[in-house]
């Protein structure tokens, strides 16, 4: 594939996401730390306050996340040190204020392009040993419903889709709603590279996306 | 494919009326020699032409100094033995004879370094302006039973059968044969793609698609060059009959080592089993495992669902096969209870009385019959695996070559055992193709006693005899997720 690619920023990736249906939380960005303390109040404690912009991609390992955040105030300063901490390659930038969504359980979902299949759409268990566990799986764009279901059967830890816990079984539609909607994104819009949804956080037996980064093509790529 | 090659070009490949040898040679060691040799001798119907610059008479076939000399219109293919200079001249004097395919054995082309891709190039751009099907160059030959036609360098030449086999490398092609022989399942068609100048893998896999001597396509590949074509195209293949495929190149150092022996690309190998998955397509994890899952398609009918009863009048073997079945996606049916108050009827009570049947030796003359042909009748059954065949007939051996033998009533117990095996094979097939349900009957006789008329009478109902019963169940869940696969998509 040819091309220069740049990111969305997490908002706009959300965005692009959840116009095909996948489930994201509700959320505010705000520009200034009042804004985002103000966002805080109206969603309700605790928030998460992350920066956002189209050229951030590493925001955990940059530190630009806050979890957990109880008052306006603890939001005010967040909000103030995320920005102070831009640099002038970030360009612009906001804060994003979203509900702390809490699930034992993470899955990974996105779509990715394969030098010799071309785009693919992927989902694996999630959480922060997801990357020595390798629990994915893979299908080529574009799927149905009945390939989304059985990507779920494919997965390994069959356990941990059934009640766990205390909380509820994963919604295996739900999740074939995110599967699904993946592929129609991939199919509508050409330009998109990838997909990363990492972690869609299980609340209620529903994955949610809590982040989500899209990576498009400046040029129309070549399939 | 380069150029509109149709089912014809095929069948001049696979169904010739003449073939023609081109560079035969009267040295035993030369590849010239032996395609002759095997034409002639695996007892293909058609004519036999060969070319030689010299003339002479190899194998008792007079041979011709030039193409130009065979007769016009009796020949669909030529076997070309010849170096690859010679091979564009050769090429146009077989179109102008009305040969249609050609499979090129020789090597000096991609293969060859950067000339040689040249003359590969060369070779397929005249093939294609000629009308010509070719097969190869650097591949070692064909094998087509329906039309008792040998065209290979190498053994074996195996019995008539429903798999059609097509690999990136012509070891592999032999290495299935090899077991379709020993197991007596037989091949259809077979064919080694060898630089795949023309006609590739998928190509040969998409013929045996409408192919009505061909019940399944099993392949070997190291990899595709266009994933996404291939996978449309398998996925046509995979609605109108099964496709296995068993992949080299799965692992960082089998995708090193294809990628100098196929200049195979490599890819993510997740992302080809979720292909293969996507597609309809039966991947393998091993050769046997490849083996073991072609050869039932081609001789079992597919499970309509996934409930699974195991025969046995061998205890261990049932738990072992529970245990397999388990792991699999197959289910171990519950036992219905008019299905055991049925067999309650032929059996004293110390059999199971569950899923597995174990008949715990209470079986007498026509149990195993009667049971396999209740429990494969019952509606809540979709598939049997019957354990324990030829565990008489191993008995009898023993006392056949016993120094008491034929005294103290051994020869009247002896060819009742063997005959009992015998008839339950024989039940278990027949049992079969009247249910329409597949019955699989795996024993490791089969392979330690191939001579045990238990497994000898498996071969000769044209079924196979697993060699032990987690290769049945593995192979029997290959064909369930086949079947499942097409239930899903049809409604």
């Amino acid at each position: 594939m040819a091309g220069a690619f740049s990111t969305l920023s997490e908002a706009d990736s959300k965005a692009l996401v959840a116009a095909h249906g996948i489930p994201v939380p509700r959320e505010h960005l705000a520009s200034t730390p009042a804004d985002a303390a103000r966002a805080a109040d109206e969603l309700g404690y605790p928030v998460v306050v992350k920066l956002c912009g189209d050229a951030i991609a590493h925001k955990t390992e940059r530190g630009l996340v806050r979890l957990g955040i109880t008052s306006a105030a603890d939001v005010e300063s967040a909000a103030s040190e995320l920005l102070a901490a831009a640099s002038p390659e970030d360009g612009d930038v906001q804060v994003l204020v979203a509900p702390m969504l809490r699930g034992t359980r993470e899955l990974i979902a996105g779509l990715n392009h394969d030098p010799q299949f071309g785009m693919t759409v992927m989902l694996g268990i999630g959480g922060i040993l997801a990357e020595s566990i390798a629990d994915v799986t893979f299908r080529l764009v574009p799927i149905d419903r009945v390939d989304a279901e059985e990507m779920i059967d494919d997965l390994a830890a069959q356990t941990l889709l059934g009640p766990f816990r205390g909380e509820p079984a994963v919604d295996r539609e739900r999740v074939m709603d995110v599967l699904v909607g993946l592929s129609r994104a991939a199919e509508a819009d050409p330009s998109i590279v990838s997909v990363d949804l990492n972690p869609l956080i299980v609340v209620d037996g529903v994955p949610i996306a809590v982040d989500a980064l899209v990576e498009v093509a400046l040029v129309e790529v070549q399939r | 494919m380069t150029f509109p090659i149709d089912t014809e070009h095929f069948r001049a490949l696979f169904d010739p009326r003449g073939v023609v040898v081109a560079g035969a040679s009267a040295h035993p060691g030369k590849f010239g020699f032996v395609a002759l040799h095997n034409i002639l001798s695996c007892g293909f119907a058609g004519a036999v032409f060969a070319t030689n610059l010299e003339g002479g008479s190899v194998l008792g076939v007079e041979t011709v100094r030039s193409i130009a000399d065979i007769p016009d219109g009796v020949a669909d293919l030529v076997v070309v033995c010849t170096p690859a200079a010679a091979n564009l001249e050769l090429l146009k004097g077989c179109a102008a004879r009305g040969i249609r395919a050609a499979f090129v054995t020789s090597a000096g082309y991609a293969d060859a370094g950067p000339d040689g891709v040249r003359a590969q190039e060369e070779l397929v751009a005249v093939a294609a302006e000629l009308g010509i099907l070719v097969a190869g160059p650097n591949g070692q030959g064909l094998v087509s039973t329906p039309s008792s036609l040998c065209a290979q360098m190498v053994g074996p030449y195996p019995s008539r059968g429903k798999i059609g086999l097509a690999s990136q490398s012509g070891n592999l092609v032999s290495a299935f044969m090899n077991l379709a022989t020993q197991t007596g399942v037989g091949v259809s068609r077979a064919v080694s793609a060898g630089n795949a100048a023309m006609t590739s893998v998928a190509d040969f896999l998409e013929f045996y698609g409408s192919d009505p001597e061909t019940a399944v396509g099993l392949a070997y590949v190291e990899g595709v060059a266009d994933g996404r074509a291939f996978f449309d195209r398998m996925r046509r293949v995979a609605r109108e009959k099964p496709v296995v495929i068993v992949k080299g190149g799965a692992t960082a150092g089998g995708q090193r080592a294809a990628a100098s022996h196929t200049g195979a690309l490599a890819t993510d190998d997740r992302v080809f089993d979720g292909a293969c998955r996507q597609a309809g397509v039966t991947r393998a994890a091993s050769f046997e495992e490849a083996f073991d899952a072609a050869a039932s398609f081609a001789t079992q009918p597919l499970p309509r669902g996934p409930n699974t009863a195991v025969v046995t009048t061998a205890g261990g073997w049932g738990v072992v096969t529970a245990d397999a079945i388990a792991r699999s996606d197959l289910r171990l049916a519950p036992l219905p209870d008019d299905l055991r108050a049925a067999i309650d009827q032929k059996l004293p009570p110390r059999w199971s009385r569950s899923n597995p049947l174990d008949m715990a030796g209470a079986e007498t003359r026509d149990t195993i019959p009667e049971v396999l042909a209740l429990t494969a009748a019952h509606p809540e059954i979709d598939a049997i695996v019957y354990l324990g065949l030829g565990i008489q007939s191993n008995e009898a051996h023993l006392m056949k070559s016993g120094r008491f033998y034929p005294d103290h009533g051994l020869e009247r117990i002896v060819a009742y055992h063997e005959r009992q095996d015998t008839r339950f094979a024989e039940a278990a097939a027949a049992i079969s193709d009247e249910t329409g349900k597949p019955v699989l009957t795996a024993s490791e006789l089969a392979v330690a006693a191939p001579g045990n008329p238990g497994p000898v009478t498996v071969r000769a109902t044209g079924r196979y005899c697993y060699p032990s019963a987690e290769r049945a169940v593995r192979a029997l869940e290959h064909m369930w997720r086949y079947a499942r696969h097409q239930q899903r998509r049809q409604s």
